[in-house]
């Protein structure tokens, strides 16, 4: 592992959006030459950063679940539907299938998400170089998930439009979708401020 | 070529070698992808790009699906999912959902085609630098495959009590997602070894 050399041992930089490798970079703001990109981004305050956009979205993610994010009203029958309770309506009605993605979208996704954000950040403050390449795995992994959670969201989008008149009921959102839709984005905020490259710096004391 | 490379997960510097067809680079230190063969030109990409941009804009207009109770029917465009959430009281919500659904995907192509149009020549578009940086920075917010699935759900949740018909927009779409999921391969980062175009 050790003979593999980084960017940073040889005084060298890539550049995190345009890929242009750069010589000599020792200033704090250093401009890629190429695109004009700052060469050190994503570096500062990565942790902070990310740590607080997690927090938010934890915070978000709390009435998201416990407020409706839908009603649905049909001949005087006036139903609010949570996000379980949407996913538990389709499981009850037959679509075993199609509850599962929904509760794989909005539920297993984000809680992964909190859980595997906040293992690297705590892991990458303490340096630890515990499973590293499992670490670097799991983060691409919820980076590539991230935003497939945005599917209830368009559900109720969808269904609002759908079903608006009259005759066929009354689809309305409520605010739960609205915290829902919050909480999607500003976990992809997070996973976006977090530096892949925390995980495989070393402790300082090694060195 | 530029004779180095460096890994965006893990900082790892390379040694660049011509790629075989198929053939993708992988990091040796965290196993990221570092990049991959590309198999198509410009005339190609420049192709599906036009091609995306035309179903996109068909997706866009054509009705989605369609309800129909006792001989009463009503549809929903896309455009009309979000109008319908901006009247429901969450503005907030319709921008997030025009800008994930309509305007990232569709400044995307639009922006591709512009970028691929010059480069074909092997020129740099007008405005190329602030085009590249847009398209790496809207790459994320682009949630159209994400739709699919979503009018999915929404037709077997409305078709416990409806009668649901998948209209044109719906196969519009399916045929963006793959049109979009040969993109997801393409790296654009290729382009900016194109020579600045003369003044």
């Amino acid at each position: 592992m050790s003979t593999l050399p980084r960017a940073h041992e040889l005084g060298l930089a890539g550049c995190r959006v345009c890929g242009l490798v750069c010589r000599d970079v020792p200033r704090r703001d250093a401009a890629c030459p190429r695109c004009g990109s700052s060469l050190h981004q994503g570096e500062t305050h990565s942790v902070a950063r990310s740590w607080a956009l997690l927090i938010a979205a934890f915070i978000l993610y709390i009435p998201a679940n416990v407020l409706p994010i839908m009603r649905t009203a049909s001949l005087g029958e006036v139903d609010d539907n949570t996000i379980l309770g949407g996913v538990a309506e389709l499981w009850r009605n037959g679509s075993q299938g199609v509850a599962f993605i929904v509760f794989t979208a909005s539920i297993v996704v984000p809680t992964t998400k909190f859980l595997v954000l906040g293992m690297l950040l705590v892991s990458s403050q303490r340096s630890s170089s515990w499973a590293r390449s499992q670490r670097a795995l799991l983060f691409r992994v919820i980076e590539f998930i991230g935003y497939w959670s945005m599917l209830d969201v368009f559900v109720v989008a969808l269904l609002a439009a759908l079903v608006q008149f009259g005759v066929f009921g009354l689809v309305e959102p409520l605010r739960g979708v609205m915290y829902f839709a919050f909480t999607v984005v500003l976990t992809m905020l997070a996973s976006m401020s977090f530096d892949p490259r925390l995980i495989w710096d070393a402790k300082q004391a090694d060195g | 070529m530029p004779p180095l490379l460096v890994c965006h997960h893990c900082d790892t510097v390379y040694r660049r070698r011509v790629l075989a067809r198929g053939e993708v680079a992988r990091c040796r230190r965290c196993n990221a992808e570092l990049e991959r063969h590309q198999r198509l030109n410009e005339d190609a990409l420049l192709a599906l790009a036009l091609a995306a941009i035309v179903v996109f804009v068909q997706a866009n207009m054509w009705p989605i699906v369609t309800l129909g109770l006792n001989g009463q029917q009503v549809s929903a465009t896309l455009w009309g999912t979000i109008v319908a959430m901006w009247h429901a009281g969450f503005p907030l919500v319709a921008m997030l959902v025009a800008a994930t659904l309509v305007f990232s995907p569709l400044l995307q192509l639009v922006l591709l085609g512009w970028l691929l149009w010059f480069a074909r020549r092997g020129r740099r578009a007008p405005g190329f630098r602030r085009a590249m940086l847009a398209l790496h920075y809207l790459d994320p917010w682009t949630m159209s495959e994400v739709f699919v699935l979503g009018v999915l759900v929404a037709s077997v949740k409305v078709g416990l009590y409806f009668d649901v018909t998948p209209n044109a927009g719906v196969f519009a779409y399916a045929a963006l997602m793959l049109l979009v999921t040969v993109f997801a391969g393409v790296d654009l980062r290729s382009l900016w070894d194109l020579a600045e175009s003369p003044a």
